[in-house]
């Protein structure tokens, strides 16, 4: 798919480029890379992870520049922002609320990839680095989430580096080498700003490898079914542009509900209070995107089984592209995997909510049947279901698709190809 | 590189395995102090021992003092919360060891074991639950105490005796004593 187009120079300047560095060839081909011409809204979050990863650096950089990492200032440096730096309060509550806008469109970038199914053939690689991104973020978030220096971030932090004590005969020395003390403190926030200013760069460069691996095969589908002829493409640029443009607006309209009228909806009040090492918090809780798996945590009643249940429910994404024996992509063609994947939704939703709530009675015992579930889904589920689910028919190809749903007239073709602009 | 036809290993293959050898053990003490510069450093590694005066606590009272960063609760116990520490049978505890840093690794967690001898009116712990770290509830009076009157931890539901043990919960280990000496009846120094 991607050698579909050879680049020509179309003068002495790009020519002498091209000789030298072909960079003029990539930007060709990133307007020219064929789509499936049948791919629908749930597509276009790519676009706008990438819009919510430039928005997320921009926003950094700049409240960087106002922001005090330690101890004894760092929370006088943020109500600083808030209060005296120009914009400063529209510049934080745009990072703010754009950490939770990622997630938001990544979760759903997740799952639409597991409806559609598109982590299979020949697409491992490309949703290994989709996993390896959502790990980094969830690091980004945690670590910027401490730099306020509030109550939930003091406590946050000293949860989650908790996590690694752990970890056998080595959990002790890991966890001081992560604090560089013997609780969390100055050193610790030092390091956590010095990393969170980081990642977003290893996340961007990342982020090329997963378009690079997607660029390879090319995109899925909402069918599912691998693309036969360029009557099943559009090309990217005007259509896809125009339609990931017209989606992030969408998108944006939510985004500024946040940031302009309830900017402290997905926050915690704790945390406009300074950090203090003696007093805990009644009721911790980390941000929301990461609850499904802090309930998971929770749900196993011995800290080290809570540890590996944890990482292994991220762990566990990894290998789906193998644990999935179906042939068939798309859950439209898979009646079974289709109901369970929507069981699976509420499951990690309920597993959210259950995050949320304190670790007590009823809710410890619906958070460790959830628990269950969410490995059941992956390590049995998915496996069962690739023996014994009946697909229905595949469609011939896109084109042929597309077409009887809409008619099949003789316009409709015309509009079909469109790549004889 | 270091291609040859022969079996037998050349002169050029032994240099050519030495060098590499040689540039990878360097390369891996050159990494060490780029992870080691993360370890607590010589300002906090400087330990601080804090002397904590006791003559104003009463019977059922408690007291939270900073030490190392750290909440280290000083209950004065009542007779009847000794009573209950010693009424338990070892069996019935989670972890069996003593977690007393005063005594050799290993040693039973009975009650005695746990507060300094001949003063077990006194608990000296640090407040830290050995689950993930948060700071239980349960000096202050009006502080649930959680199932063993102890203390609570609110984060993850973990339940501590009236001897720092942890009876119910996630938490791996009893509350660990600190390193304590009394100078005088009303004055201990920690750590």
């Amino acid at each position: 798919m991607s050698g579909d187009h050879t680049y020509q120079p179309s003068n002495a300047f790009t020519r002498w480029l091209d000789e030298r560095l072909p960079i003029m060839g990539i930007v060709d081909h990133m307007m020219d890379y064929p789509t499936p011409k049948n791919i629908n809204y749930w597509w276009t979050f790519g676009g706008i992870l990438s819009f919510c990863l430039a928005s997320q650096i921009v926003t950094g950089v700049i409240l960087a520049m106002h922001y005090t990492p330690h101890v004894s200032m760092a929370f006088n440096s943020i109500e600083h922002i808030m209060r005296d730096v120009n914009y400063g309060h529209l510049i934080r509550y745009a990072h703010a609320n754009g950490a939770s806008m990622f997630f938001i469109a990544v979760y759903i970038h997740m799952f639409r990839g597991l409806y559609y199914g598109s982590y299979k053939a020949p697409r491992e690689v490309l949703w290994i680095l989709g996993v390896v991104i959502f790990l980094l973020m969830m690091a980004a978030g945690f670590m910027g989430y401490v730099l306020p220096w509030g109550q939930m971030s003091f406590w946050g932090a000293t949860v989650i580096t908790n996590l690694f004590s752990a970890i056998p005969y080595v959990g002790d020395a890991i966890r001081e080498l992560l604090w560089g003390g013997f609780s969390v403190d100055n050193p610790t926030l030092n390091r956590f700003f010095s990393l969170h200013y980081l990642i977003p760069f290893i996340i961007a460069g990342v982020v090329i490898l997963h378009i690079w691996a997607l660029h390879v095969p090319g995109n899925n589908n909402p069918l599912g079914i691998n693309v036969k002829d360029k009557q099943d493409t559009v090309p990217f640029h005007p259509y896809m542009t125009a339609k990931d443009g017209f989606a992030l607006v969408l998108f944006l309209i939510l985004f500024s509900y946040f940031v302009f009228f309830n900017p402290n909806a997905m926050g915690h009040p704790d945390n406009y209070i300074r950090a203090n090492a003696l007093v805990t918090p009644a009721h911790i809780v980390p941000e929301w995107y990461y609850l499904p798996f802090y309930a998971i945590l929770r749900a196993v009643p011995d800290k080290l089984g809570g540890v590996i249940a944890m990482f292994g429910a991220i762990a566990v994404l990894f290998i789906l592209p193998w644990l999935d024996r179906s042939a068939v992509r798309s859950a439209r063609f898979r009646p079974l995997y289709r109901q369970f994947f929507f069981i699976f939704l509420a499951c990690c939703l309920g597993l959210g909510y259950l995050g949320a709530m304190p670790a007590e009675g009823i809710y410890v015992i619906a958070s460790r049947i959830l628990t269950i579930y969410y490995f059941a889904h992956f390590l049995v589920i998915l496996p069962v279901l690739g023996m014994i689910e009946k697909p229905k028919p595949l469609p011939e190809s896109i084109s042929k698709a597309v077409l009887d749903a809409h008619g099949g007239s003789a316009s409709a073709n015309a509009a079909a190809a469109p790549e004889k602009r | 590189m270091a291609v040859t036809d022969t079996d037998e290993p050349t002169r050029r293959d032994f240099l050519y395995i030495a060098t590499g050898s040689f540039t990878a053990i360097g390369g891996a003490y050159l990494v060490w102090p780029l992870i080691d510069q993360m370890n607590p450093d010589a300002s906090a590694l400087a330990l601080a021992s804090i002397e904590v005066d006791l003559s104003s606590i009463e019977v059922g009272q408690s007291m939270t003092v900073k030490w190392r960063g750290k909440p280290v609760f000083i209950r004065r116990r009542s007779a009847e919360e000794i009573e209950a520490a010693r009424a338990v049978p070892l069996s019935d505890l989670i972890d069996p060891e003593a977690r007393n840093d005063n005594l050799p690794d290993g040693s039973p967690a009975d009650d005695q074991n746990r507060a300094p001898a001949g003063k077990e009116e006194w608990l000296i712990m640090v407040g830290i639950c050995t689950h993930l770290g948060c700071v239980p509830k349960g000096q202050s009076m009006s502080d649930k105490k959680g199932d063993f009157g102890g203390w609570f931890c609110p984060c993850h539901g973990s339940h501590y005796d009236t001897a720092g043990r942890i009876r119910k919960g996630p938490a791996p280990q009893n509350l660990e004593v600190p390193v304590l000496t009394f100078l005088s009846d009303t004055k201990i120094k920690i750590g």
